[in-house]
């Protein structure tokens, strides 16, 4: 496919952000010339740089509104250790340069390690191999492996609401228009690359979910009409292209987002900081993946007094505790935002966690009767 | 109880049971105390006495000792064993004593390191035969200067253990061994003009493997590289033809020749008088009796070694004896004060040149005609002395090539060859000194596994051989050295030496490995390096190649070079 959408893509100026397949080539054949420079000319151990990824070096600056990756490199110089991964980098760098970007082409991250499988006995035996190294070159060449070229495997997200969006057909070019207010009692999936999607819409905010089975309650009694919001699922830690279609719907139509989540530490430092800033992993791509109009709808802890959840809780465990002292300590975004402190200390002190499906205690509905809609009319979120 | 039984024995009664017990009788009936417990065991021991004396023999006389030993079967568990040398053979009426007369010798009054010691195993396997299958021994000798050889056949009166001669013969014969010629088949045989040939027919049993008369002779020649030596076995035949009878009778093996490694004998042992810190109070007494000397302080420095005249003088002193005493007439509490006197006086030790070690030249070069060894070593230590006895521990270590000889591998315990005055011990090996010593070394210092108490693990092999005047077996049958702390902490230090060794090749092997596993490993990624680069850059192929080159070179540099 790809070779007119991908014109369609620059044409239409949707990726401002992103780096065209020809500038990628051009990054490959530095980093290939330097390597054969040090050897051949300087007669020096080869190196190749790669940004670390990980919390530690990333910084929060609410200005920029996400993780941005900080200076610190690793250095894999050439040596006995580092030469079956470093004979592998330079393989992957090749296929991705004459099979991806020359050709035009796609592969899953599956498909790459298979394709390893030609290399003789520089092939990777499992795949966390070769997906580490992907990881490995996105950071050095600072790209994002979709833009390389490579589509990742997981689901992006469901969506519902008053919203339309124009997707086309990948073979005729033909705009299709998805109505997501008219689905029945489905919803539509995020596809892999977002890139190309334009929107139309006249839902006031996006209210993004983490379970789907709350998302699909919300659709079952059309939530969506009632506050005039797009319903956005996530089902865990959100995707890629959930966060980079958030951030698309977010910027294109102007909209808030708000974000509804299971009420532990997990709900709120991993997938809530992780929609909003990014994460440490893919600190050099956070920039295209946050979304940071993002605010805090719910469940706080403070939620549990207000609305009477006391006796729906569960006392928290072990990992949630070290999960929520860790990101105090560690986690930039939650150092920066006392009030994030607050509620993770509000939360340890009362020991326990609460679901999203907590409100069924008061009556089914109750959630979208009577939480939803004194949370919005109250207007205060986290940050 | 006995008091009230009418038939109860009385002194008379009991005094006409008793009667003395003649030598032969009692090792007739504990014939597992001189190695004839089971027949394949029997078989052994008859050789090996028989090859001991011929060694001993050759030796003592200064010729280069060639033998041949020739298992015949004769029944179905019936064999007679043929062993002739080329010895400056025995004299006619010597023949009988020697061969049919337990506890008759040479060796036993005299302190000299010799393989026998006692006078007791050749007799006792004609004793041996004599019970199982009436046979006599047969012997035939030739002496360098006579015409003719004699051939004489005797028994044994085990009742009073003195020979019976049941033939007496003049006989023209020369002992004569077999040459192989030069493609391998049977050549002339050459003929010695002096030599002894013993000839023994016993119940036995033939088996191959690690307790066998093949294992006795390889080893002998380990601990022998001076001998020349020629084996065959002939075996019944056991396949039958068509009418139920054995095609031929007997299937004549082949002779199997081991040509000598070393053309010198070894330097001839020097007898010793007892040193003063050997013997025992009894012994001293029996010494004092029968000395030559006229006074005390004369038997002391004449009958003893190490003792001056002026050594003697301080003992008598010391015990508070006369010096001038006639040595007969000391009376036996006073001998225990002279005892006790000498045991208080420091005294040299004994001399040393009553030893003769195989040396640790000719224990490398025996072990690796016997192996295919990637590494060999051997430690000879000075002599030193337990209860007075000088001895002299020697250890050879070999590291076998990997899949190169048959039954050494990496899984197994290693192989322990022991060794008592160049003789090989088969027998026993848990009870022996030798394994004790090896047993207790921490050989994971030395790069080799063991598991808790037990041998070593490897394909090596460990030769130990101890020389001594008087080697302390645990029996008669000669098998097993006994425990003495001393010859212990020999053994162990010895054996720890070769360890030391054996552990710098192992490393050195250890790290060549390495650097052969890295050079590989490396060899095997540049390649992909390169042509991952070829790929992007769109090199030539000269280009390739320079980069593999380079970096091969780098990182041999950096990585195999230390």
């Amino acid at each position: 496919m790809a070779k007119k959408t991908k014109k369609t893509t620059v044409k239409s100026g949707e990726a401002a952000l992103l780096t065209s397949r020809n500038d990628v080539s051009q990054r490959i054949l530095t980093v290939g010339r330097e390597v054969f420079n040090d050897i051949i000319k300087k007669a020096k151990k080869p190196s190749l740089r790669f940004p670390i990824r990980s919390l530690a070096n990333v910084k929060y600056d609410p200005k920029t509104g996400y993780f941005e990756i900080r200076g610190k490199t690793a250095t894999r110089t050439l040596s006995y250790n580092t030469v079956k991964t470093f004979a592998q980098s330079m393989r992957l760098l090749a296929t991705t340069k004459k099979d991806l970007l020359d050709k035009n082409d796609i592969a899953g991250k599956r498909e790459i390690y298979y394709n390893s499988k030609s290399w003789g006995e520089c092939r990777f035996e499992e795949q966390p191999e070769s997906d580490t190294l992907l990881d490995d070159m996105e950071a050095m060449l600072g790209v994002n492996r979709e833009q390389i070229g490579y589509i990742p495997e997981e689901r992006g997200g469901d969506v519902a609401g008053p919203l339309t969006v124009f997707d086309q057909n990948p073979s005729t070019h033909e705009i299709v228009k998805i109505n997501c207010g008219k689905l029945g009692t489905g919803a539509w999936s995020i596809p892999a690359r977002v890139e190309h999607l334009k929107f139309e819409s006249d839902a006031k905010f996006i209210l993004v979910i983490e379970t789907s089975s709350l998302f699909q309650r919300l659709v079952h009694h059309r939530y969506y009409e009632t506050a005039k919001c797009v319903l956005i699922s996530m089902s865990g830690v959100p995707t890629r292209a959930c966060r980079r279609f958030i951030r698309r719907l977010a910027d294109d139509q102007k909209l808030p987002v708000l974000v509804f989540t299971d009420g532990d530490p997990y709900g709120y430092c991993n997938i809530y900081r992780t929609l909003k800033v990014g994460s440490g992993q893919a600190a050099h791509i956070n920039r295209f993946f946050c979304v940071p109009q993002a605010h805090y709808l719910g469940v706080t802890p403070q939620d549990i007094i207000d609305f009477g959840l006391q006796d729906a809780t569960h006392p928290l465990e072990e990992v949630d505790i070290k999960r929520a002292r860790d990101a105090m300590k560690n986690d930039p975004f939650i150092k920066h935002h006392k009030e994030w402190q607050d509620a993770l200390n509000q939360m340890l002190k009362m020991g326990v966690r609460v679901e999203q499906q907590a409100f069924a205690k008061h009556g089914l509905n109750y959630v979208l009767e009577t939480y939803l809609p004194e949370k919005l009319k109250r207007g205060k979120f986290l940050p | 109880m006995a008091r009230t039984t009418p038939q109860s024995a009385t002194a008379e009664s009991m005094s006409r049971q008793q009667r003395e017990i003649a030598v032969s009788e009692f090792f007739l009936k504990n014939r597992h105390l001189l190695g004839f417990d089971s027949p394949r065991k029997a078989l052994l021991t008859a050789v090996k006495e028989a090859v001991d004396n011929s060694l001993d023999a050759c030796e003592e006389a200064g010729i280069l000792p060639e033998i041949s030993v020739e298992i015949t079967q004769t029944g179905e568990k019936r064999f007679r064993m043929d062993v002739t040398d080329n010895g400056p053979g025995v004299m006619r009426q010597q023949v009988p004593r020697i061969f049919a007369k337990l506890l008759y010798g040479s060796k036993f009054h005299r302190l000299r390191m010799s393989r026998g010691q006692q006078g007791i195993g050749i007799s006792a396997a004609g004793m041996y035969g004599q019970l199982t299958t009436g046979a006599a021994t047969r012997i035939l000798s030739k002496l360098p200067k006579a015409k003719m050889a004699h051939h004489i056949e005797v028994q044994i009166d085990t009742r009073k253990n003195t020979p019976t001669i049941l033939k007496d013969a003049e006989l023209d014969w020369r002992p004569s061994f077999p040459r192989p010629a030069a493609d391998g088949a049977c050549g002339i045989p050459e003929a010695s003009t002096h030599g002894t040939s013993v000839a023994i027919e016993m119940e036995a049993q033939y088996v191959r493997g690690r307790l066998s008369v093949d294992e006795f002779l390889r080893q002998c020649l380990v601990a022998n590289p001076h001998l020349q030596l020629h084996y065959r076995i002939n075996l019944l035949n056991k396949e039958v033809d068509g009418d139920g009878q054995p095609a031929a009778p007997l299937v004549e093996g082949q002779w199997i020749s081991w040509m000598r490694l070393a053309n010198q004998l070894p330097v001839p042992p020097v007898e010793i008088k007892p040193h003063p810190h050997g013997v025992e109070l009894g012994m001293l007494m029996q010494m004092l009796r029968d000395t030559e000397s006229r006074t005390l302080r004369g038997a002391l420095s004449e009958d003893f070694s190490r003792v001056s005249s002026q050594t003697a003088l301080d003992v008598c002193t010391r015990a508070g004896l006369d010096p001038k005493a006639n040595p007969r007439r000391i009376a036996n509490r006073e001998i225990e004060t002279l005892f006790k006197a000498v045991n208080e006086t420091k005294l040299m030790r004994p001399p040393t040149d009553c030893l003769s070690p195989i040396g640790e030249e000719l224990i490398a070069g025996g072990l690796s005609k016997e192996i295919q060894a990637e590494f060999c070593t051997a430690v000879t230590r000075d002599p030193t002395v337990y209860r007075g006895n000088p001895f002299q521990v020697e250890v050879g270590m070999a590291f076998a090539k990997a899949g190169e000889n048959e039954g050494l591998n990496a899984d197994d315990p290693v192989r322990v060859l022991r060794f008592a005055n160049r003789v090989p011990l088969l027998y026993m090996a848990g009870a022996c000194a030798i394994t004790k010593a090896i047993t207790g070394v921490n050989w994971k210092n030395y790069g080799l596994a063991q598991p808790r108490g037990s041998l070593p693990v490897g394909p090596a092999v460990i030769m130990v051989h101890i020389a001594s005047v008087w080697v302390p077996f645990t029996s008669e049958s000669k098998e097993a050295i006994a425990h003495y702390p001393e010859i212990i902490r020999e053994i162990t230090f010895c054996v720890q030496e070769c360890g030391r060794r054996l552990s710098v090749h192992l490393s050195r092997r250890h790290r060549e490995h390495e650097v052969e596993r890295k050079r590989s490993y490396i060899e095997k990624y540049i390649p992909h390096l390169a042509l991952g680069l070829k790929d992007i850059l769109d090199l030539p192929g000269k280009d390739e190649d320079r980069v593999v080159q380079t970096l091969r070179k780098m990182l041999e540099r950096s990585h195999l070079e230390t």
